[in-house]
């Protein structure tokens, strides 16, 4: 592990580590509104001063950051293996099942995925909590991110499938179940790995994006999105300096997963 | 003698300081009014430059600056007053307007203006096929509009059924000439559309043969030509207005004017509560795919006033428009001095009051959450429009203080066709929390909103027949004072409605926005107001110093 992989494995431990404990550095919560104090600069009882409504910001980025980096991930996970079954899958089999699971693919790339999106959070029920609402956002995106991945994967196993270890075992007697699990899934890891950790960001910066459109995560539950929105509007970078703090955050977080990631792409698929 | 001397010295000094001051004030007014230039932005495209076929407001802008009007409303004294038309006369039954012109106006292109080309802009505003969304203010009844010119500066314009207000309606008709080849290019206001760059900027120049004068008899407009920017971000629009590339900013937000104010507040104005309000509604359609039980806490009138009561407009106001906004009181704003009933008072906040209202309902609180009769927890959702910040955060706030008397509020905002589809096709929606953009002082202007057979009518359209006895009461005084010419009788009737609206609230008001604006030191004249155009109404009488 390189001095930059290492730095960047403190930075994640380091805000993964204050998002966990962010019920006992701001035991206010998220939520509570200081309305005699609103958009008040730094001072001892708000260290990153306060939003527009008066709610602690140091909560809020701690609680947003628990919820962008718990469901991120997950979100990752949830299309890598959707990516993993489709494109896996098709690229193993081969023939009319490659070529069926490519042109949905491909038809899935086309669609305007923002456009999707919010399409699909006007169709969801009004009435569901903000808990609700934000495992939803990320479930979706996890169920439209596969695609890019599921190209991937299937050219990768249809290699993997023409390949002479495949083939000999093949001729060894192997049923096509076995040697999809024994055989192919185990040389699919790597770019299967490195397609998770590439997700993270692309979801982290989804969501953020969905947040600035006023989508995404309901209030009052804060997220990296609804952070980042606040600089809407803000003319000069060096009028309140602290309300970077978000993204700063994003971006070390980001760049530390491709410091991460960029170890992962070292070893050979 | 010593002392005379002094006095003569001093009366001498004073001579030379008067003289100078005049010549300071005959120089600052010669430079001033030697013409220049002003600009400023236009949020959108101007969709259209025929002014009967205006809609949105880049084309409404051009139309205020180059349209010449028989009577306008004097944006800053709300009065009516003469323009191409110097005496008007509206019959008994309010069907029949009969004006006097003014002789001797030219068009911008040299055609001369008669009672012709009223004659001709009024068939053109009530041809049908045009669509003129000027010209549906005055449908009142089916039937053909009779036009009857009398000479070249008399003329007569007869409507199949009244229509109230008639005469404040021609504010927004801009004469266009018959016979001109420009069409509607030729005009009669102080300005005329000289270049126009798609998605860059419109070019007015002053129009030469424009008829009005100052006090001392001096060709207006002063102004040489104001060039419009077409430029919808608002960022932008700050930035270049700061860099002095800009000379106004016809409507700020109030961040925008904080952060204004903060550095520079001889630009700034704040006219107050302007006419535009901020308002939620229950949905009270009965067909909505709603839970039986929430339309019956929808359909109670306590449950609405509880709400309201329990819901802080004080610090709507001071939080979310930082105190550039008043609290509302009812449906038109004491912005609109005439129509305004002035017995209502704002709605005071008190949590403890609403909850008591609501356990006279049979609502009681359980572990923080009030739950009705039948045990459901007290749940609905607002919904409002993504990218609206100052909905976004009243909603915030309303959310926190209903949870106050354990109410549980779900803030979401849609795209705003999502959120239109489900106020006016599906119904599927509990609260919405929306604004009402009001350009008509005259209440008229909403009778689509309080009408319940109209679609606007948003927390239960279309009705049948008033489904409430207070619905049908706003009907009647609604039509009594839309067939009343009687300016005292129709205060009456509407100021009922005010009361009954504020009784059974229908809609919670929350606030009136106030007019903010931005205006250069570099321009002189400007007084802005709260009606809309804000900073240009008075257009022909700015001027612009150098830079």
């Amino acid at each position: 592990m390189s001095l930059g992989q290492k730095l960047a494995c403190a930075i994640l431990v380091l805000v993964l580590g204050a998002s966990a404990a962010a019920n006992w550095l701001a035991p206010a919560g998220y939520a509570k509104q200081y309305r005699e104090a609103t958009d008040a600069p730094p001072s001892h009882t708000h260290w990153l001063g306060t939003d527009e409504l008066g709610r602690d910001r140091f909560a809020r980025v701690l609680y947003g950051t628990r919820i962008s980096l718990l469901l991120a991930p997950a979100a990752a996970l949830f299309s890598t293996l959707m990516a993993a079954f489709i494109g896996g899958l098709a690229g193993y089999l081969g023939g009319g099942w490659a070529r069926i699971a490519m042109a949905v693919t491909d038809l899935f790339l086309s669609l305007p995925w923002l456009f999707l999106l919010i399409t699909a959070r006007a169709l969801m029920p009004l009435n569901v909590s903000p808990l609700v609402s934000v495992l939803v956002t990320f479930l979706l995106l996890g169920l439209l991110g596969w695609t890019t991945a599921a190209r991937v994967l299937c050219s990768t196993a249809a290699a993997l499938r023409t390949s002479d270890f495949v083939r000999q075992a093949r001729a060894a007697g192997l049923t096509r179940q076995r040697l999809f699990w024994m055989h192919v899934v185990p040389n699919l890891k790597p770019v299967l790995y490195a397609q998770f950790w590439i997700s993270i960001p692309v979801f982290i910066l989804s969501e953020a994006n969905l947040g600035i459109l006023g989508l995404g995560v309901a209030e009052p539950m804060p997220s990296w999105g609804s952070l980042v929105k606040e600089l809407e509007g803000l003319i000069s970078i060096g009028e309140e300096p602290w309300k970077f703090v978000p993204v700063i955050l994003l971006a070390l977080v980001v760049t530390s997963f491709q410091f991460l990631l960029s170890k992962h792409e070292e070893v050979p698929a | 003698m010593k002392r005379k001397s002094e006095e003569m010295k001093s009366l001498f000094g004073r001579k030379i300081a008067i003289a100078i001051i005049c010549l300071g004030f005959v120089l600052g007014q010669a430079s001033a009014q030697t013409g220049g230039e002003l600009r400023f932005c236009l949020r959108t495209e101007p969709k259209t430059f025929n002014p009967l076929k205006v809609e949105d407001d880049a084309s409404g802008a051009i139309r205020y600056l180059t349209g010449g009007v028989l009577v306008r409303v004097n944006r800053q004294t709300q009065d009516l007053e003469p323009e191409l038309a110097m005496s008007w006369k509206v019959s008994k039954d309010g069907r029949q307007i009969s004006f006097h012109l003014r002789s001797g106006i030219l068009f911008s292109d040299g055609t001369p203006f008669t009672a012709a080309d009223v004659a001709y802009t009024v068939q053109q505003l009530m041809d049908p096929a045009l669509h003129s969304p000027t010209g549906d203010a005055f449908r009142s009844g089916t039937g053909s509009v009779e036009t009857k010119v009398i000479s070249p500066t008399q003329i007569s314009i007869k409507f199949p059924a009244q229509v109230a207000g008639l005469d404040r309606l021609f504010d927004q008709v801009a004469i266009l000439s018959q016979h001109s080849p420009k069409k509607e290019m030729a005009v009669l206001g102080p300005f005329m559309v000289a270049d126009y760059k798609a998605g860059s900027t419109v070019l007015l120049t002053r129009n030469p043969n424009y008829w009005k004068t100052d006090e001392q008899g001096r060709k207006l407009p002063y102004l040489d030509s104001i060039q419009l920017d077409i430029q919808p971000n608002r960022d932008v629009e700050m930035l270049r207005f700061k860099r002095g590339e800009l000379d106004l900013i016809n409507s700020l937000d109030s961040e925008y004017f904080d952060k204004l104010a903060a550095t520079s507040p001889q630009l700034v104005h704040d006219a107050g509560a302007s006419l535009d309000s901020e308002q939620l509604w229950f949905n009270q359609v009965s067909k909505s795919p709603i839970p039986a039980f929430k339309k019956t806490w929808f359909h109670s009138a306590n449950f609405r006033r509880a709400i309201s009561g329990a819901i802080n407009r004080d610090d709507l106001s001071r939080v979310v428009f930082h105190g550039h906004a008043q609290p509302a009181v009812g449906p038109f704003s004491p912005a609109n001095r005439f129509w305004f009933n002035a017995r209502l008072k704002p709605q005071s906040y008190s949590p403890d009051a609403a909850l008591k209202a609501l356990q006279s309902e049979g609502f009681r609180m359980e572990n923080g959450t009030l739950k009705d009769k039948d045990g459901n927890a007290v749940v609905f959702s607002i919904i409002t429009n993504a990218g609206n910040k100052y909905r976004e955060r009243m909603a915030v706030l309303i959310q926190d203080d209903l949870q106050k008397i354990g109410i549980h509020v779900n803030v979401v905002t849609l795209d705003f066709p999502s959120l239109i589809e489900r106020m006016t096709q599906s119904f599927d929606y509990e609260a919405i929390l929306l604004g009402l953009t009001n350009v008509d002082l005259d209440p008229n202007g909403e009778m689509n909103v309080w009408l319940s057979s109209s679609e606007n009518h948003q927390w239960n359209p279309q009705e049948k027949s008033p489904e409430t006895p207070w619905e049908a009461e706003i009907d009647r005084l609604m039509k009594l004072q839309a067939s009343s010419n009687d300016a005292g009788k129709r205060k009456e009737a509407f100021d009922r409605v005010q009361e009954i609206v504020v009784e059974q609230e229908p809609f919670i008001f929350l606030v009136n926005k106030n007019a903010l604006s931005a205006v250069s030191t570099a321009v002189h004249g400007a007084s802005p107001v709260i009606l809309s155009p804000q900073t240009y109404w008075n257009a022909e009488r700015l001027t612009v110093s150098a830079k």
